[in-house]
């Protein structure tokens, strides 16, 4: 199996439980289980010391307690040590005035950002191009985002997801283009034709009886 | 290790943890509760004092031992 098969064999799936893992991070050893019943966002990076990396990080922490609000927790991967992190965060608080608040995992042996599919080999045999796994409190993945090395995050959109997540798990709904809170849900379409009759008469806003919107 | 330093001792977090066991907090959601840390961090230190011998695990609880309370004395 060439490098390219072992990476896409592993890759994760939306709906899966996230893999487990135990690694050495900025806080100390972690395992994925000491996160369980928060939500996570797990992503990596491609090296500490990096000019996008650094403006992710500083976005990521500026935005912390937003995630804090949202019982999401924050968990950063490289394949660097633990000593390139230390002295990356301590930088980016030297340079920007931004202390990073959430740990940073030091994947020097890359079985984390393996078992996540992280290494794209296309981009880098060496490095984890931006990776993005939205991690529910059941530890199931339930969105995954992928960026070029070159692209920095939008962690609006990222914290955006999370709010389309919750909700849905909190009301049965979903939630459509560019929603954001306060916004008209979807209902879901119904899944017979006496039940697609019904929908028009029940007060929502129906474009179509599949497509119909309503308030939370 | 998360709230122990190279040199045995705990961390100043480690030290809010151990504090926090003796006043009765027995799991890290207590623990977490009671001092503002968040749960990954106590759930690693619970983990990293029953290792060093700091506090003790009977069934689903634990409590903190002589050689915890020396560093909260």
């Amino acid at each position: 199996m060439d490098d390219t098969q072992k990476v896409c064999a592993s890759m994760p799936r939306i709906g899966e439980p996230a893999p487990q893992f135990e690694a050495p991070t900025t806080h100390g050893v972690l395992r994925l289980e000491d996160f369980k019943g928060e939500w996570l966002v797990l992503f990596s990076h491609p090296a500490d010391f990096t000019p996008v990396c650094t403006t992710e990080f500083v976005a990521f922490a500026e935005v912390y307690p937003e995630f804090r609000k949202r019982s999401t927790e924050l968990l950063g991967l490289s394949v660097d040590s633990v000593s390139s992190h230390i002295a990356g965060a301590r930088n980016i608080e030297e340079k920007t005035g931004v202390k990073i608040p959430f740990p940073i995992i030091a994947d020097l042996s890359k079985e984390v950002s393996t078992a996540y599919g992280m290494i794209h080999p296309g981009q880098s045999k060496t490095e984890t191009v931006r990776c993005v796994f939205i991690i529910d409190p059941n530890q199931i993945i339930r969105a995954i985002l992928y960026y070029p090395l070159t692209t920095g995050r939008n962690i609006q959109e990222i914290l955006r997801i999370i709010d389309c997540l919750q909700t849905t798990d909190e009301h049965k709904v979903a939630t459509p283009a560019n929603w954001q809170p306060g916004q008209k849900v979807v209902v879901p379409a119904p899944g017979t034709q006496e039940a697609a009759e019904e929908r028009l008469g029940q007060g929502y806003e129906c474009v179509d009886w599949y497509l119909c919107k309503k308030n939370i | 290790m998360a709230c122990i330093t190279p040199d045995g001792a705990p961390t100043q977090a480690g030290r809010r943890m151990l504090q926090a066991i003796k006043q009765g907090a027995s799991t890290p959601e207590e623990v977490a509760r009671q001092t503002g840390l968040p749960i990954f961090s106590t759930r690693a230190g619970f983990r990293d004092f029953i290792e060093a011998g700091m506090i003790e695990q009977e069934g689903d609880v634990c409590r903190i031992t002589e050689k915890g309370m020396k560093f909260i004395t």
